[in-house]
């Protein structure tokens, strides 16, 4: 991807909008462990938050590439610093209004999904839609 | 004029045909002349005059995505016609490719959603490959990092459009012949002088009343190195000093019967190109070809197009053995992200200096051209040079090169010079360029290309309602980088279709046209 900075967060945040919260819905009643639709939406707002700022992170790291582009590898592996995070938040019991354990499996399941269904609409049908998009650092307005 | 009134053929008539025209419906004095054209003017000189609300005039690729993208906005073929000496819209680019060694079954040097034939870009070259070969999936997933960028081969690219060619019926709109002039027309809109073969129509000329010309000629020309072109010249040595993008295939050939020694100058993608099929035939095929490369500039480090030592960190390039590797020819965001955006803003001399610093001949880091080149550097038959050529003089059937390098002045005698530098002729080479420049109020932009506007409005060439448009290599130095690309082909044609729209030509391309056609598009349903 060729991100811009104003590019990345309003991606971030229409994906996690649209198809994170589609697929929260959808999943769930089916995850393991019968979370509540509560959890798994703080969890998705809390990705949705925490990613703003690790958005001017990866911005700040995407200045020393000369391409200043974002290898489709990095937008994917970059799920384990920030599933990592969220997690720890969790186990800490840092995050307002999620009372109680979260099981590991319903929050790993429930993350993956979502990163990876995301991932992969960015890297290739997002175009479709949006024919602009791309050529705009990932800007939506 | 109405912009989506249907094609007029006027019938020929007194009117148009004048008796007293010494050649039927040819260009006079008063016409080359003039600036403006009134429609009585062109009647006079005994040109027909064909309405059609857009005209693009080129026929290659850039006129091809410019035309793709405004039938998907819903232009009918009717009104548009693309003005071409070209009989399909990659031959030129065939061409070019295969004659600098990048033949149907070899890889371009271009991404794999910049596809010309789908305004989508998805799916993606590569995606549709890997269905064949699932590895390309992963070269994908691991590109830059642990892979080579994918890049698709020279076919596919010419297979996906001859098939979008055929979908968006491109046929139907090309009018054969070559255009030298474009003149505004008194009163709005333009005319385009169309000079259709021999024999085809009853007069010399044909003009093209448009409200909307869009102009996409492509490479003015290529320029030799000077003293190539003195050589050349002096000797009338065609032979032995070839240039990249002309055919040489004798080269080869010989190469493969005789043992020789060969002079490549030049650090770009076609250098790349050229010494792998030397070193191909070499190492796979038992020719016993010696290999000179001369650099001008010889990079060994990170480096910018600045030649800053060493650059900043944040504009870094990664370089070795005389090469500065870039994935393409430009840094990728130019195409969409951060140096798109940045240079988007950017007015003269400070454009200028963004391009200069991300310019620089460069070429990409391919493993196996590495392993070829560290074999030749072992087993001595790959020899790098630094320098500039003072002179050059024919011994016998050989050329001896008076190279200056740092060390003073060094004689290379070899059986071949194949240049690859790849420079490119002025835009006033071209002649209707130059009459654009001259006539039709264009100017140059700070790197002496045509000057565009964000949109690709060739600035200066407003005639009443009408508007003319410029995209492609001509149109280089501008507010987008990327503009000699196929993505960035595609880029100007977003931009254009989308102010054409704004014109009440075509239609905008919102989430939902655009889906739509998407559908069509895979089905390959006919629009």
């Amino acid at each position: 991807m060729l991100p811009t900075l104003n590019g990345r967060i309003q991606t971030r945040i229409f994906m996690l909008a649209t198809w994170g919260a589609l697929i929260t819905l959808l999943i769930t009643p089916i995850l393991p462990n019968d979370p509540d639709y509560k959890t798994t939406y703080i969890i998705l707002a809390t990705v949705a938050v925490l990613g703003v700022i690790w958005e001017i992170i990866y911005h700040l790291i995407q200045q020393f590439r000369w391409e200043k582009d974002w290898p489709t590898l990095f937008g994917f592996i970059t799920c384990v610093n920030e599933g990592a995070l969220v997690w720890l938040l969790l186990e800490l019991e840092a995050i307002p209004g999620i009372d109680g354990e979260v099981p590991f499996s319903t929050f790993v399941i429930d993350f993956m999904v979502i990163w990876v269904v995301i991932w992969l609409w960015v890297n290739g049908p997002m175009r479709v839609p949006l024919i602009r998009w791309r050529f705009f650092g990932g800007r939506i307005i | 004029m109405d912009p989506m009134h249907a094609t007029v053929i006027p019938q020929p008539d007194a009117e148009n045909y004048l008796p007293a025209q010494p050649v039927a419906g040819d260009l006079n004095e008063q016409l080359l002349g003039t600036d403006f054209w009134t429609d009585e003017m062109v009647a006079a000189a005994g040109i027909p005059i064909i309405d059609v609300p857009f005209v693009s005039v080129g026929g290659g690729i850039g006129s091809f995505v410019t035309v793709d993208y405004l039938r998907i906005g819903g232009v009918p073929p009717e009104q548009i016609r693309v003005l071409s000496a070209l009989d399909h819209p990659w031959q030129t680019y065939e061409y070019l490719t295969r004659v600098s060694q990048i033949p149907r079954g070899e890889r371009l040097r271009s991404d794999s959603a910049s596809r010309p034939d789908n305004i989508w870009g998805f799916p993606s070259y590569g995606f549709v490959e890997g269905f064949k070969n699932p590895k390309i999936w992963w070269q994908l997933f691991t590109e830059p990092i642990f892979n080579d960028y994918y890049t698709p081969h020279a076919g596919r690219a010419f297979r996906g459009m001859e098939r979008e060619a055929s979908r968006i019926r491109y046929n139907e709109m090309l009018a054969k012949g070559l255009v030298r002039i474009i003149r505004r027309r008194y009163g709005g809109g333009y005319f385009s002088i169309l000079t259709p073969p021999e024999g085809v129509t009853g007069t010399k000329r044909v003009a093209f009343r448009s409200r909307f010309v869009h102009v996409a000629v492509g490479y003015p020309g290529l320029k030799f190195l000077p003293e190539l072109q003195a050589y050349r010249t002096e000797n009338k040595d065609y032979h032995h000093i070839v240039n990249a993008y002309e055919a040489h295939e004798h080269v080869y050939e010989r190469l493969m019967t005789t043992p020789s020694t060969v002079l490549v100058r030049g650090g770009g993608i076609v250098a790349s190109r050229v010494l792998q099929r030397l070193m191909d035939d070499r190492l796979l095929h038992g020719a016993q070809t010696q290999i000179v490369h001369l650099f001008r500039t010889f990079i060994n480090g990170p480096n910018d197009g600045n030649g800053e030592n060493p650059p900043s960190w944040f504009m870094r390039r990664r370089g070795a053995d005389g090469w500065a590797y870039q994935g393409f020819n430009y840094p990728k965001s130019v195409w969409g992200g951060q140096l798109k955006r940045q240079m988007r803003k950017l007015e003269g001399e400070e454009r200028a200096a963004l391009y200069k610093r991300m310019g620089g001949t460069n070429t990409p880091y391919r493993r196996y051209w590495q392993k070829q080149m560290k074999t030749g550097r072992q087993q001595g038959w790959y020899q790098l040079m630094i320098g500039t050529v003072d002179k050059m003089e024919p011994r016998g059937d050989r050329i001896v090169n008076h190279v200056r390098t740092p060390q003073g002045i060094v004689p290379v005698e070899v059986d071949f010079v194949i240049d690859c530098t790849g420079l490119e002729a002025d835009i006033a080479e071209h002649r209707l360029l130059k009459d654009l420049l001259e006539h039709g109020g264009a100017g140059r932009n700070p790197v002496g290309r045509l000057d565009v506007e964000r949109n690709f409005e060739l600035r200066g060439t407003r005639s009443g309602d009408g508007i003319m448009y410029a995209s492609g290599s001509t149109t280089l130095g501008g507010y987008f980088p990327g503009v000699d690309t196929f993505l960035g082909l595609q880029v100007a044609a977003q931009e254009i279709q989308a102010d054409l729209a704004k014109h009440g030509f075509g239609k905008r391309i919102g989430p939902f046209r655009s889906t739509n056609h998407w559908f069509k598009w895979v089905a390959g349903s006919q629009i």
